[in-house]
């Protein structure tokens, strides 16, 4: 039995209790204290629920950046059969924050994009802690474009704090490449199922986020500008973040509520760092259902629908009419 | 911070140059466009300038002038965002951020577009999108060129949260479309072109120009400083940077802009 770790704050009261159930199980063992750590375990769970099912914006924030959470490289493990990883964007070099390959969905063969954003401190640096550069993009720009080729779905898996902003970045066009790549991926005749499975930041996100389908894990979240960023902005002091998590709404809940992703993906209990596996096939059921969805549909209808879906998106009024593009603003309201 | 004067608001003879930092006489900058006579920095114009100064005199037929912003996220950082917007729309006359239409430029009929870097810095929110969008559309459906003159300091518009982030691939997909129907894009980039705009329909263009000397790039210059912590090399993410690094086509001064987009379109045929 592993000792109990203290996580985040917000988790204390479940610290504790573990700890009392430790305490317990080191004493000897009689029926009524095996009751009692029945009795705790019990209400351990119903505490994680409850703290878990009502996560602050940027208690959202800290989970979906949480050290154990699963990233791409996990997914491409626990979801996939028989990765076969293709590396470079025959340009400039191979951005280790941007993995994609050939990969099994139970018996559909797909390609998989996603961003890494590394474990250990060495695999964080090589991969600049999950921000792609724009041979990342172009990377997965090409791999998209065979994908289409050949006839494959595309599979998306977003995890990023934003494209990276740097000097090389800036030279071999950041701008372009995520431009470029939502043009394309708008029209490319494949079917493509997008996942936010942690960080879903800004155009580093978008850049591999137009698809048929956008899908997000349950504590991830999907944002315009990062919480401290908007706070730097808006309040000149990045100790406004948790605040600016509230003001941008950009939670899996809100995210549905806008009509901006289609499906949110419940996480295991306190969270997809806690049960690797658990998560791993709740994603693998919605792609797959996801993927026979899409695949019945004959792709000029398929296309269409992709268009309209992001052609949708947004609110504003037309003239005096509360003309709401989208679907949600008397919900909201 | 030291004090700034908000962009767009004309005061006073004189003006300091951003670019020589020389006092330049106002009416002498006005009567070349607002170019510097002295360095030839661009300054900023109003998107109702820009009409005047590229499309041929009273033919611009403007569409979509009602769309107004909306507050979908009910968005409040040390203000409300809502009191904000009616504050920008009194200051500029501008509902949002972007001008769309119908014109002709030396007797060529297109589709064109402009964003005001002083409207919420240019941001593109819903409004922004959606006017840009129809454009590209009706550009799409009626067979016209199509030039979108950008100008944003701000990229996605931070108020509007995810739904802006979403306009950059609604723009971009309505861009696609054009594109496949064979339409001709021609993107100018003016002072500053940044961020969600940069990464959508701004480098999106068949054929791109930017005035001389504009701050264009995705990261802003600030951000990237605070992450790789050295000092930005001299005339980092400006036009002639992008020039050299090849991600435009052409920078054209002001004052050749209406002459250079009616001899892209006559070459293309269009």
């Amino acid at each position: 039995m592993e000792a109990p770790a203290p996580g985040f704050e917000f988790e204390q009261p479940i610290f504790e209790l573990q700890l009392r159930i430790a305490d317990l199980q080191k004493q000897e063992q009689t029926p009524e204290l095996q009751d009692e750590v029945r009795k705790l375990r019990r209400e351990e769970a119903d505490l994680t629920k409850q703290i878990y099912g009502s996560l602050s914006p940027w208690e959202t924030v800290k989970v979906s950046r949480h050290k154990d959470r699963p990233h791409t490289v996990d997914y491409l493990s626990l979801v996939f059969d028989d990765f076969v990883e293709l590396h470079g964007d025959k340009f400039f070099g191979d951005d280790r924050a941007m993995r994609a390959g050939f990969a099994k969905l139970d018996q559909f063969k797909v390609l998989v994009v996603g961003h890494e954003k590394g474990r250990t401190y060495k695999e964080k640096s090589a991969c600049y802690f999950g921000c792609a550069h724009p041979e990342g993009y172009r990377k997965a720009m090409a791999k998209m474009r065979m994908a289409t080729k050949f006839k494959l779905p595309v599979i998306c898996l977003i995890d990023t704090p934003g494209a990276y902003p740097g000097i090389g970045a800036e030279e071999r066009g950041q701008a372009q490449v995520i431009a470029e790549n939502m043009f394309e991926m708008s029209r490319l005749d494949t079917p493509i199922l997008c996942v936010v499975i942690g960080e879903g930041g800004s155009g580093g996100a978008l850049g591999i986020g137009v698809g048929d389908r956008v899908a997000m894990l349950e504590h991830s979240y999907y944002s315009v500008i990062s919480p401290e960023g908007c706070a730097g902005i808006l309040w000149k002091s990045h100790e406004y973040a948790e605040r600016a998590a509230t003001a941008l709404k950009f939670t899996s809940s809100d995210l549905k509520r806008l009509g901006v992703v289609d499906d949110v993906i419940p996480e295991p209990l306190g969270g997809a760092h806690r049960d690797h596996h658990q998560t791993a096939r709740r994603v693998k059921a919605h792609l797959i259902k996801s993927l026979r969805e899409l695949l019945a549909i004959p792709n000029d209808e398929r296309l269409a629908q992709r268009y309209e879906k992001f052609r949708r998106m947004g609110q504003f009024l037309d003239g005096n009419l509360a003309a709401q593009a989208g679907s949600t603003a008397d919900e909201s309201a | 911070m030291n004090k700034r004067q908000k962009r767009g608001v004309p005061e006073g003879l004189w003006q300091r140059c951003p670019g020589c930092h020389n006092s330049i006489y106002r009416k002498e900058a006005e009567k070349r466009l607002n170019v510097c006579p002295e360095c030839d920095f661009h300054f900023y114009v109003s998107a109702a300038e820009r009409i005047v100064q590229v499309l041929d005199e009273g033919t611009f037929e403007e569409w979509d002038g009602d769309l107004s912003p909306a507050d979908p996220l009910n968005f409040e950082d040390k203000r409300k965002y809502r009191d904000k917007l009616l504050d920008e729309q009194k200051r500029t006359g501008m509902n949002d951020a972007a001008i769309t239409g119908t014109g002709m430029i030396r007797a060529r009929r297109v589709a064109f577009g402009v964003t005001d870097s002083s409207f919420f810095m240019g941001s593109m929110g819903s409004v922004v999108g959606e006017r840009l969008a129809r454009l590209a559309e009706r550009a799409t459906d009626q067979d016209l060129p199509l030039i979108i003159v950008s100008g944003s300091g701000g990229g996605a518009r931070m108020h509007e949260g995810i739904l802006s982030l979403m306009q950059m691939a609604k723009v971009s997909a309505a861009l696609a479309r054009y594109d496949e129907a064979g339409g001709l894009y021609i993107s100018v980039l003016t002072n500053p072109t940044m961020g969600g705009v940069a990464a959508s329909f701004a480098s999106l263009g068949d054929v791109v120009f930017a005035e001389p000397k504009a701050l264009i790039g995705f990261a802003g210059p600030r951000t990237i400083k605070a992450t790789i912590k050295i000092e930005l090399p001299k005339g980092f993410q400006t036009s002639e940077f992008l020039l050299e690094h090849g991600y435009i086509d052409r920078i054209v001064s002001r004052d050749k802009l209406k002459s250079e987009i009616a001899r892209t379109i006559d070459y293309c045929g269009k």
